[in-house]
């Protein structure tokens, strides 16, 4: 026997399996999985961690807003606003009230259950309408790419607020109707960008690995390809969910999204315009503004963070 | 014999007088990542004469490029740092000087040429301008000066029409351009020392070997010192008078040329020359791999670190590691087989396990190609107007028979891996037929072609982008078993765990992700996916191109198991000749888009008929220290022409020694010109016989040099 096999006799004797494996056991340790990876590199970017802290705040509050918001958001208290004076923001009422003497602490919490339904229900619809779309013409390639980018291009040519303004004007605006309508503006960017993805996807080798196997098509994009595009769609999503909630408080800020007496910061934004100039209500359109901005960056802040941390190419040092 | 280990308690020696340039003692350059340390240079000591050609040899990870930067003093700090050693340089000792002193010695001194030349050349300055900016910096001339220096040294590095390239941007060459021009930068100040770190690695073996050409004589002319790193033995036998031979950041063994090819000594030396599938031996059944692979640098087996791999390895070697002992023909060695105190000489294991080739080839054709052309239309404007064709694959016929292998070998961008791709229909064809096992390929439709493709597979080169990341090993080998159903439940995961251990993986890794191994065990998954659902045919593209030699030869080893167990025909895709030579039954090359010439094995090797065949079998790079520079080279000048208009007639007659009158007019058909040896050249054609016989006689009709390169 030599020495040769006398050392794989070794190895295998120490572990039960072939040699080779024996030894590259023996030399190779783990490396980190890539989410653990990724949670790590998030874990180091500050503001986004605070600001995710702040958004699940915010998700809690509007998920118990009927139990945490201290009054009825619209309940009428005329004493408090007499002669259709908005009421200061005092001990009993932290944001003041609004001119019929509505609380706007408890309209400000049931508020945010609009703004977010809209922003993830907008968000939603471009996100799968997009993905869906992105994907089939990105990976297919001539003609079906063509009509695909060709219908977008068009899409991308109206102006949006008008596009929304006359379809709201149409239908009877709530949070769903007015999700659609924000999602059918907005899948278009994120049938580019997951087209783009695909372009350069399809020519992997594991897809050519696939179609060789035998997999179908529609399993080869949404089952090998589609999770390989999840990092920008995620972060294309974290994004995507404050310019929703922007869009709802401008329809709503123009009178075209959702109707008092329901709550929605966009729509008490208008409501406080002209208790601001008759009666310096600050407070009425100060809190509404105050968390669309804090919303918006915080979703902003969180989508940076995902973006750092689900590139590859950022380090851990 | 004296060991000549570390020497840390002795007084710093003076630079030693006469012919040294550099001497290196004791360097080390560390990374440090996240609590860990990556040992990348751990204590290497040599010294190199001026006018000297220094050979690093090694797999990758073993700290040859490192050793290089560290010269340098180009380690990216953080993470990495030169942690110990002296580098004494013409006089002067490197590591105690100021950064602006360094600057000084970098690119004036000292330059350095890499891999890619691409990546360090900047790609939105023309190549004249970089190369300008050099000489005004560094030697101090005009602008005007400069230019007619720059102009001068692209005619030396051999770039045709100078004055017109002065003026392109880095990706506007083609990737041997671009290492002349790279070589033309370092060239610029004159160095006293270069450091060329895989030069020719990326480069077409009819490429590298003019620039190999080139660097010798560039070398002999400014009698400049070089340090010329490679994994690839045959280039260091070729141009270097040392080597060192580096393993997991230390040299193991230290000697001049000759001596490391006919006397190795360290086993570690002993399994890379073994290992090495020889382009002048005939074809054998298995290769002798080096077991196991690389350490992980950062965590180092104890003792000698080549101990796990090591089939000579005792006790001693698990525990104690060796120093470096000086033979009396004066090579060092690093191992404890030559400890003076032991009583008998090493001996040698006969590695090479003399098995002859077992064939069970059954000359009933699987797998007929006729006619196979491919065009790859151009398309400009939105309106997608073609406006030309590449032209990869033009009229192609051959067959593999059932249990054989056809190895298909030509330069990048011949059309072999499109063939590949062709003839699975993962590319549809623009014309031709391919049958395959009598069934004709392209009258199969969707959910036919499905179910045929199970008998059909592929591995790829790269085993970085062919593993799907996001999906566990097993839910990659278990898809072509599920996808054609072939087994369900629980028996799927009884047979991913069977083919994981046949191709030589633990079963336990099933539920990892590919990220997690390395490229040889990557190739080994890529492997059993192919096999998984017991397929008759495997196109092999390139699969052991991207692995160090002592993987290759594990992975060769394996797919020729594979073949004889399962009874499979493979098309074997490579561009080096020696590996095609230890695998296949018969090669054909390929020339843009065309099968030049195509013959049994031994034929193929004995007896190679084609101009092209001829001039890419005598570029390969050979271990024979002793015929060096007495060989004849046929070094092809130029480049592969471009596949979008091909040169008329025959294809290789702009680059073709032997080119006479019917060449670039008539077409040559792939003709049999007996016993099975197809060969594309007029030569060769009774038509022509009259004039190919003056045209043999003849002085090659090109400017070609057959030349006998190394002799100075
Ligand atoms: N999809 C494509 N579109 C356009 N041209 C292509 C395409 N695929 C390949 N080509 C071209 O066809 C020619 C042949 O390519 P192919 O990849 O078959 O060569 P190869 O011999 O495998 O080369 P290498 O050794 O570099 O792998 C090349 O000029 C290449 O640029
Ligand atoms: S010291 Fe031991 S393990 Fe290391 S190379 Fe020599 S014999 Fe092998
Ligand atoms: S046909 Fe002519 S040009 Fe072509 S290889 Fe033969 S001799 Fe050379
Ligand atoms: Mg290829």
């Amino acid at each position: 026997m030599t020495d040769r096999d006398a050392a794989i006799e070794r190895a295998e004797l120490t572990t039960g399996v072939s040699p080779a494996v024996a030894i590259e056991e023996l030399v190779s340790e783990r490396p980190e999985s890539p989410w653990r990876l990724t949670w790590r590199r998030f874990l180091r970017h500050r503001l986004a961690v605070v600001s995710a802290v702040f958004l699940l705040a915010l998700f809690v509050t509007a998920l118990l807003a009927p139990w945490i918001a201290p009054y009825d958001p619209n309940a009428i208290d005329l004493q408090l606003a007499q002669f259709g004076r908005p009421a200061s923001p005092s001990l009993a009422h932290p944001m003041g009230s609004d001119q019929v003497g509505r609380d706007l602490l408890s309209r400000v919490i049931h508020g945010s259950r609009v703004s977010l339904a809209v922003g993830f229900l907008a968000t939603g619809f471009a996100i799968v309408v997009g993905t869906v779309l992105g994907a089939i013409a990105g990976y297919a390639g001539r003609w079906v790419d063509m009509a695909i980018m060709r219908v977008a291009d068009m899409m991308l040519a109206f102006p949006p607020l008008l596009f929304l303004m006359a379809v709201l004007v149409g239908v009877r605006p709530s949070a769903l109707t007015i999700s659609l309508a924000i999602g059918v503006i907005n899948w278009m960017y994120v049938a580019r960008l997951v087209r783009g993805e695909f372009l350069t996807l399809r020519t992997r080798e594991y897809a050519e690995a696939a179609r060789a196997i035998g997999v179908p098509t529609w399993a080869i994009i949404f089952r090998e390809l589609l999770p390989n595009a999840m990092g920008p769609i995620i972060v294309a999503a974290t994004l995507s969910i404050p310019a929703a909630i922007l869009t709802e408080s401008t329809l709503s800020f123009l009178g075209f999204g959702i109707q008092p007496p329901t709550a929605s910061w966009g729509n008490m934004l208008q409501n406080a315009f002209t208790y601001l100039r008759d009666y310096r209500a600050w407070w009425m359109g100060f809190y509404p503004g105050l968390m669309i901005a804090l919303t918006v960056l915080a979703f902003n802040f969180v989508g940076d963070g995902l973006r750092d941390a689900l590139d590859p190419r950022s380090r851990i040092d | 014999m004296e060991p000549t280990g570390p020497r840390r308690d002795q007084p710093l020696s003076a630079p030693a007088g006469g012919d040294e340039l550099l001497r290196v003692e004791e360097l080390r350059t560390y990374f440090f990542h996240r609590g860990t340390t990556v040992r990348a240079v751990d204590g290497i000591s040599y010294q190199l004469n001026r006018g000297e050609v220094l050979g690093v040899v090694g797999e990758s990870g073993s700290g040859k490029t490192v050793s290089g930067l560290s010269l340098l003093r180009l380690i990216d700090s953080p993470p990495g740092r030169i942690v110990g050693g002296r580098i004494w340089f013409d006089g002067q000792e490197l590591l105690s000087l100021t950064e602006a002193e360094m600057r000084e010695i970098r690119g004036n001194e000292i330059a350095m040429i890499f891999q890619e030349p691409l990546t360090s050349l900047n790609p939105v300055f023309t190549v004249g301008d970089q190369i300008v900016e050099a000489l005004v910096l560094h030697r101090g001339m005009t602008k005007a000066q400069a230019r007619e220096e720059a102009i001068s040294l692209l005619a030396r590095v051999g770039i045709p029409n100078p004055a017109e390239r002065f003026k392109a941007y880095p990706h506007q060459l083609s990737g041997g351009m671009r290492q002349r021009a790279m070589i033309a930068m370092a060239l610029s100040c004159r160095p006293k020392l270069l450091i060329a770190d895989e030069p020719t690695t990326a480069l077409d073996v009819s490429i590298q070997a003019q620039i190999l050409e080139l660097m010798k004589e560039l070398q002999r002319d400014f009698r400049m010192a070089m340090i010329f790193i490679t994994h690839d033995l045959g280039v260091i036998s070729e141009v270097c008078d040392r080597v060192n031979v580096m393993y997991a950041g230390r040299i193991v063994e230290q000697g001049t040329t000759p001596q490391l090819f006919t006397s190795p000594r360290h086993p570690y030396t002993w399994g890379l020359l073994d290992c090495l599938p020889k382009i002048d031996e005939p074809r054998r059944q298995r290769l002798t791999p080096i077991i196991g692979q690389p350490p992980n640098l950062a965590r180092l087996p104890s003792g000698c670190t080549f101990h796990p791999r090591c089939p000579y390895a005792w006790e001693k070697c698990r525990v104690e590691e060796p120093p470096l002992f000086r033979l009396p023909e004066g090579q060092t060695v690093r191992c404890w087989l030559y400890e003076p105190s032991r009583a008998e000489a090493p001996v040698r294991l006969i590695a090479r396990e003399e098995i002859e080739v077992r064939r069970v080839v059954d000359h009933r054709p699987l797998l007929e190609v006729q006619g196979l052309v491919k065009h790859f239309p151009i398309t400009r404007g939105i309106l997608q107007r073609k406006v030309a064709d590449v032209v990869a694959v033009d009229g192609i016929d051959f067959t593999v028979n059932r249990g054989e292998t056809l190895g298909l070998v030509g330069e990048s961008g011949c059309g072999k891996t499109t063939t590949g791709r062709l003839v699975l229909r993962l590319l549809e064809p623009t014309a031709g037929t391919i049958r395959f096992d009598g069934v004709d390929l392209r009258s199969l439709k969707g959910d036919q072609l499905r179910s045929f493709r199970r008998r059909m597979q592929i591995v790829f080169q790269d085993p970085f982008s062919s593993l799907n990341p996001r999906r566990t090993v097993g839910s990659i080998i278990a898809q072509p078993i599920e996808v054609h159903r072939l087994a369900q439940g629980r028996e799927v995961e009884e047979r991913v765990r069977h083919i994981l251990e046949r191709v030589g993986l633990n079963p336990v890794y099933a539920n990892r992700y590919p990220h997690e191994f390395s490229g040889g065990q990557r190739q080994r998954i890529g492997i059993a996916r192919a096999i998984a659902a017991n397929p008759d045919f495997i196109v092999l593209d390139e699969p052991v191109s991207a692995l160090d030699v002592s993987i290759q030869a594990q992975i060769i080893n394996l797919l020729q198991d594979l073949q004889l167990e399962l009874g499979l025909s493979y098309i074997f895709i490579a561009h080096d000749l020696s590996v095609v030579r230890a695998v296949s039954d018969r090669v054909a090359v390929m020339y843009l888009g065309k099968i030049v010439e195509l013959a049994d094995n031994a034929e193929f090797y004995g007896n190679p008929l084609h101009p092209y065949t001829k001039a890419l079998l005598s570029a390969v790079p050979r271990i024979d220290p002793a015929r060096r520079g007495a060989r004849q080279r046929i070094i092809l000048p130029g480049d592969v022409p471009s596949p979008i208009n091909p040169p008329s007639g025959c294809r290789f007659h702009t680059r073709c020694p032997y080119r006479f009158t019917p060449c670039d007019k008539i077409e040559p058909r792939l003709r049999d010109i007996g016993s099975g040896h197809f060969v594309a050249c007029h030569l060769y054609d009774p038509e022509f016989a009259e004039q190919a016989g003056l045209a043999g006689k003849a002085v090659p009709a090109t400017e070609a040099v057959v030349g006998s390169p190394g002799q100075g």
